[in-house]
């Protein structure tokens, strides 16, 4: 397995955090207002005194704060194109120039202050700059092991060894009287399988995911026969968008193992997908028969989920799980891309 | 009951998969070429299982461990009680958790996909060796039954734990109180209380009642040293509360 050349390349390939990502916008807000206020408590004599300050120092500092996410925003694929490096060096000449507009427009509003050199405001700038980036250098290198990681995590999670062997051994119980269908299950066990052992880090469109769900339904189905019912509302589903490899199988496992197995009837899995304006929205319900016995697996696979919806969304996606009347409904809401961030 | 060799082994099988039960019948049918034996019956789940039981002279109980309702182990437990009971060997095609335990007690099972000579290895084992033991099977179970068994003529009648009112320890037994009827089970209410601790509630040294029974409490000097007493809802039964566990009184305000 290529993980260790994996992790190398993550910490290799450190770039600009995606600042059109909400998450990391909010991040450069309270990173660069923490280091405003910080420098207005050295500069005031008193705490009463460093409030004022703070505000002299926002109204200076916001400005160039919005006009450089913006630009990062805005410029994100020409400065990844550059590199690292390069990109830092061409951030850093920018909002020297930036400083120096805002010294010379507003650097004089404030008449009782004693007065910053355009030296003073460059280097401030910088050095704000500069220790944000780090941070979000700092973050990006926290978070490498455990990209990673959720690609290992995610194989495990998702070949829950519980379906590997029943699904064998019902296959086995086809080769004999029905030699085609055990065929046609060791197909769709292969092709889900070759997707679960894949390189998982990217993007997928959220059409391959429902083609995988199905398949694995298909050998789920060959089991329990007529106690597993799916009903898909997928008509309204932008076959583009992408979204984090391996999240629709392992709702839909989760649901059957928890769901449909413990009932001796059975039960209905209801898959909806659907565009609501700038978000895709991911909805699973499934039946909870009796008392639900050992949720922990559950919050496992959920918990494993959410963590990768983070890793690649950061705040701007989100993950409700609610257990009402009978049943559990898994809600995702995620950022509609159809090209990656 | 141990088998005579010489006797047919009369086998159920019990899976809540389609397949799972096919694929075992066909072991079954190879295992025929070395040694005559007839298939009862297929249970789809645990209750169906007792159900055969209760019905047909069963010797071996081929059990799958995660079965909707009434699972593997449950089943077991319920069986253990008989008076002869089958044999039992566990399937499964994962579950760590009841392989280790059964590996730590003693208890046969089999992995699925199961080959043949495996069967064949482990329908001769159950053919030499006792039941298990209800002790191990006790010990290998790490979730609390959803029924407690009777053993009426032969007969195992399940009660829902969740009707019981109360559980009254008596000399040898233990009175199980629901709406309907009382049963008489043959459990210690120490062993009872440990398993189902969270849903009852101690009111004195003899004496469980579920949580969700007690109507409230009412003074009754004459019959309790505490001159408190329960009350149990749907009944109107007033058990006597003792001195001791006044304190539960509390847990109820």
């Amino acid at each position: 397995m290529g993980n260790v050349a994996s992790i190398n390349q993550t910490a290799a390939g450190i770039r600009l955090p995606n600042f059109c990502n909400l998450g990391v916008m909010l991040r450069s807000l309270v990173a660069v207002n923490l280091l405003l206020a910080a420098g207005a408590l050295v500069r005031a004599p008193d705490f009463r005194a460093a409030a004022f300050e703070f505000v002299a120092l926002a109204a200076f500092g916001e400005p160039i704060l919005f006009a450089s996410l913006l630009a990062l925003c805005a410029g994100r694929r020409w400065l990844n194109a550059l590199g690292y490096a390069r990109s830092v060096a061409v951030l850093a000449l920018f909002e020297v120039a930036l400083s120096g507009l805002a010294w010379r427009s507003f650097g004089r509003l404030f008449g009782d202050r004693p007065e910053m050199t355009f030296a003073q405001v460059a280097v401030m700038v910088l050095v704000v700059t500069g220790i944000t980036l780090a941070y979000f250098d700092l973050r990006a290198r926290a978070l490498a092991p455990a990209i990673a990681d959720a690609r290992i995590q995610a194989l495990q999670a998702r070949i829950r060894p519980h379906f590997l062997y029943n699904s064998i051994n019902a296959v086995i119980s086809l080769i004999r009287t029905e030699p085609r269908r055990a065929e046609r299950a060791l197909e769709d066990m292969a092709d889900l399988f070759r997707v679960l052992m894949s390189d998982n880090r990217t993007l997928a469109p959220i059409a391959e995911e429902v083609e995988l769900a199905r398949q694995y339904l298909a050998i789920e189905s060959l089991r329990l026969g007529e106690r597993l019912r799916v009903s898909w509302r997928i008509d309204a589903m932008p076959a583009d968008a992408l979204v984090p490899p391996l999240m629709l199988q392992p709702l839909v496992e989760n649901a059957v193992y928890h769901g449909i197995e413990p009932s001796p009837g059975g039960g209905e899995v209801a898959i909806e997908i659907r565009r609501d304006g700038p978000q895709l929205v991911l909805t699973l319900v499934n039946p909870v028969p009796g008392e639900g016995r050992s949720p922990a697996g559950n919050r496992m696979a959920i918990a494993n989920i959410r963590e990768r919806l983070q890793l690649h969304f950061d705040a701007e996606a989100t993950m409700r799980s609610e257990a009402t009347d009978g049943s559990y409904r898994v809600t995702i809401r995620m950022p509609y891309l159809t090209t990656p961030a | 009951m141990t088998l005579a060799q010489s006797e047919v082994p009369r086998i159920l099988i019990a899976d809540d998969e389609a397949p799972a039960r096919a694929r075992l019948r066909d072991l079954l049918d190879e295992c025929r070429e070395r040694f005559a034996l007839t298939i009862v019956d297929e249970a789809r789940n645990g209750r169906e299982a007792l159900e055969v039981l209760n019905r047909e002279k069963v010797d071996v109980v081929l059990l799958d461990i995660r079965m909707p309702e009434i699972d593997g182990l449950e089943a077991a437990r319920h069986i253990a009680g008989m008076a002869n009971p089958p044999a039992i060997i566990f399937t499964t095609a994962f579950d760590t958790y009841a392989i280790k335990a059964f590996e730590v007690n003693a208890i046969d099972y089999l992995l699925k996909p199961i080959r043949v000579e495996r069967l064949l290895a482990a329908l001769a084992k159950a053919r030499g060796a006792g039941p298990v033991s209800r002790e191990a099977l006790d010990a290998a179970s790490n979730q609390p039954r959803r029924h407690l068994s009777v053993h009426e003529r032969g007969k195992i009648h399940l009660v829902p734990v969740a009707d019981i009112l109360y559980l009254r320890a008596e000399l040898k037994y233990v009175t199980v109180r629901t709406v309907e009827r009382e049963f008489l089970v043959e459990e210690s209410l120490t062993r009872l209380e440990e398993e189902f601790g969270e849903a009852f509630v101690r009111v004195h040294r003899n004496c469980l009642v579920a949580r969700t029974a007690v109507a409230g409490f009412e003074r009754n000097a004459e019959e309790s040293e505490s001159g408190w007493a329960v009350v149990i809802k749907g009944t109107g039964e007033k058990l006597p509360l003792s001195r001791r566990q006044h304190h539960v009184v509390k847990q109820f305000r």
